[in-house]
């Protein structure tokens, strides 16, 4: 099979989906309304609300919600042949994470901007808010701690990737400066930036950095993940437009620019697909297709972590509410060509059968290794990129989404534990929140080994708890479509599905855990079941009431009009 | 083309500040309100080494006082001679 028919089918089904399924939701399901007056308007105080166009708006929750995430799942779920993991990201895509995005943008701009979890106070029950606290807490947690471990195996991997990953942070601080400091131009910052960043990556694939092996009396896996949380504490502790603002900025960029070179290999060489369509012969330990493969490709597919974004950020900026189609349902689609991507070089860039089998030689291994390898091998091909060079751009493009995600990662933890800290009326400031995450995540990371060994294998525990999230999100959505008596099908489906698989991978883990009598995840892995149970509960209950209470007058949530409906 | 170029620079400045508007407008005020602390600090009963110089900018600072000291929870000006209402 030729990975070009699968790239142009996978984005006519993008298309499509966004086109055809997009515009129903929003005229038949959400009935978005041009003349809505949203939060951004009603408002207004340049800081949070803030009527923004809509393209940019895009670029902003697109951004947002692209971590490494979208290429870690699907290049670990190819394991099982690269037809599921296909199926899963265009159908889940189109049908789920779309239809998820749009409706948290939907509900939370019906609400004037609140975020998921008040709404789920509101919608589902005091109990709800609470419950998303603790998967909030546990889901960054996660994220902190595999992220360490991807960015840690990366580094050793592909040592070419070293200068330009850690040269992208001076290239941050520097623009930085040049913005806020010497106020120049963003267009000329940008264009030097980017150009210095790739001027990175080739001397950094001229001048690989492997470390000696001990480093300061650590292995060198050991020396990178210390390395990595001392940077997340730093970058978290210094002020947002020193570091944290012009390296999200940049990374963002090279989003686009990493995507199109992505793609563009791929028509230009049109490489064959050495996997097969569906593995009869996965290694030893791989665990079943059916749930696992629902919560291994989580971001790409559906993913709660975006409902946060859509109701956190993006619905206080929307400027009219018929723009939610464009900034929640194709931001979705956005994650999707990054899955897709991830898909195409985990499975096309080896030459043959046995090389990939070779790499994919248990359950967990892949993932963001098989990506650089293969990606660097369809770039080679396309674009005639050296071998070792393509690997670096594609090996720096995964840090820097990995590494943007961790340092901000790690600033969310800590105000979680600081809001921890007044609920128990200790004062806990910014140094020591700090600390206390650092060392939550570091234990976590570490608790496994010193190489890390904790770090990723949690992650198919982060599948869970963000499809739990976005469970919880659904359920939001399908208890507001219930009380405006619309039809709820469109989110009770997904949500149904998302539920039973994030519930059946939970207890199917808890086995696992049991037998590896590894107490730590078991623990984790319980609280998950409970909280999903929980949600489970609650928006049955939310759902019965709302079915059996009069109907939610039509314009009940539109606070204001604003001309007539265009 | 000139109007094309100016609002792909806009959208790249919105694009490049939007993210962080809320948490540099917080950095901002706590910034400000030191900055108020200090020009006021004779009036709040901290001995000021600056008061020569920073007398001078105490009724610029009338405006802000006031939203600084109904932030704090207070609805009237602590300080009989700051009157700012």
């Amino acid at each position: 099979m030729n990975a070009l028919p699968l790239l142009l089918i996978g984005l006519a089904m993008f298309a499509g989906g966004y086109v055809l399924y997009s515009r129903f939701l929003g005229n038949r399901v959400y009935k978005l309304d041009a003349s809505f007056r949203t939060p951004a308007h009603e408002l207004q105080d340049g800081v949070d609300y803030v009527p923004t166009n809509k393209f940019v708006l895009w670029g902003h929750h697109f951004t947002s919600v692209a971590g490494a995430a979208p290429i870690v799942g699907p290049a670990v779920a190819v394991i099982w042949g690269w037809l599921p993991a296909f199926l899963w990201v265009t159908l889940g895509t189109i049908f789920f994470a779309g239809m998820h995005d749009l409706g948290a943008l939907w509900a939370s701009a019906r609400n004037k901007g609140r975020s998921i979890g008040t709404l789920s106070g509101r919608y589902i029950g005091g109990r709800g808010a609470n419950l998303f606290l603790v998967v909030i807490f546990l889901l960054l947690l996660m994220v902190v701690a595999a992220f360490a471990v991807v960015i840690k195996n990366l580094l050793i991997s592909t040592p070419s990737a070293v200068i330009p990953a850690w040269g992208a942070v001076a290239v941050a601080l520097l623009i930085g400066q040049a913005v806020y400091r010497y106020k120049m131009s963003l267009g000329l910052v940008t264009v030097v930036g980017v150009a210095a960043l790739y001027g990175l990556i080739l001397l950094g694939d001229a001048v690989p950095v492997e470390l000696p092996d001990p480093i300061l009396g650590m292995s060198p896996a050991t020396f990178w993940i210390v390395a990595l949380f001392v940077y997340a504490g730093i970058a978290s502790l210094l002020p947002v437009w020193v570091l944290l603002q012009p390296r999200d900025y940049i990374n963002g960029v090279q989003l686009f620019v990493g995507l199109g070179i992505l793609f563009v290999s791929v028509l230009l060489s049109a490489p064959t697909i050495v996997a097969p369509a569906f593995n009869d012969a996965v290694p030893a330990g791989t665990p079943d297709l059916v749930p696992l493969l629902f919560v291994t490709v989580a971001c790409g597919a559906i993913s709660g972590f975006h409902g946060m974004v859509s109701s956190g950020t993006s619905s206080k900026q929307l400027d009219k509410e018929t723009d939610a189609r464009f900034v929640g349902y194709f931001g979705a689609v956005g994650e999707g060509l990054l899955a897709l991507g991830a898909i195409i070089a985990a499975t096309a860039g080896y030459r043959t059968l046995a090389d990939w089998e070779a790499v994919y030689s248990a359950f967990g291994e892949g993932g963001v290794a098989a990506f650089v390898a293969g990606g660097g091998a369809i770039l080679n091909s396309g674009l005639g990129l050296p071998v070792s060079l393509s690997s670096t751009v594609l090996a720096t493009m995964a840090i820097l989404f990995a590494a943007t995600t961790m340092d901000t990662g790690v600033r969310l933890l800590r105000f979680v534990v600081q809001e921890a800290g007044e609920v128990a009326k200790v004062r806990i400031g910014n140094v020591a929140g700090t600390l206390i995450t650092l060392a939550v995540g570091a234990g976590l990371t570490f608790s496994q080994g010193a190489g890390g060994e904790g770090g990723l294998r949690i992650w198919p525990l982060f599948g869970t708890s963000n499809q739990l999230l976005a469970s919880l999100t659904l359920s939001i959505v399908a208890v507001m479509l219930i009380r405006k008596r619309r039809n709820p099908a469109p989110a009770l489906i997904p949500l149904a599905i998302v539920f039973v698989m994030a519930f059946w991978a939970a207890v199917v883990q808890l086995g696992d855990f049991y037998d590896a009598r590894d107490w730590l995840l078991l623990s984790i892995d319980l609280v998950i079941i409970v909280a999903a149970l929980w949600v489970a509960f609650e928006a049955v209950v939310a759902m019965r009431r709302a079915s059996q209470e009069p109907p939610e007058a039509l314009d009940a949530d539109v606070t204001e009009k604003v001309g007539p409906a265009r | 083309m000139t109007s094309r170029w100016a609002s792909l620079r806009a959208g790249l400045e919105e694009f490049y500040a939007g993210p962080y508007r809320r948490t540099l407008a917080r950095a901002r005020r706590e910034e400000d309100d030191l900055f108020r602390m200090v020009v006021l600090a004779e009036a709040l009963g901290v001995p000021d080494p600056a008061a020569y110089y920073t007398v001078e900018l105490m009724p610029a600072l009338y405006e802000d006082f006031h939203a600084w000291h109904r932030r704090m929870g207070m609805d009237r000006s602590p300080l009989e001679h700051v009157g700012c209402c």
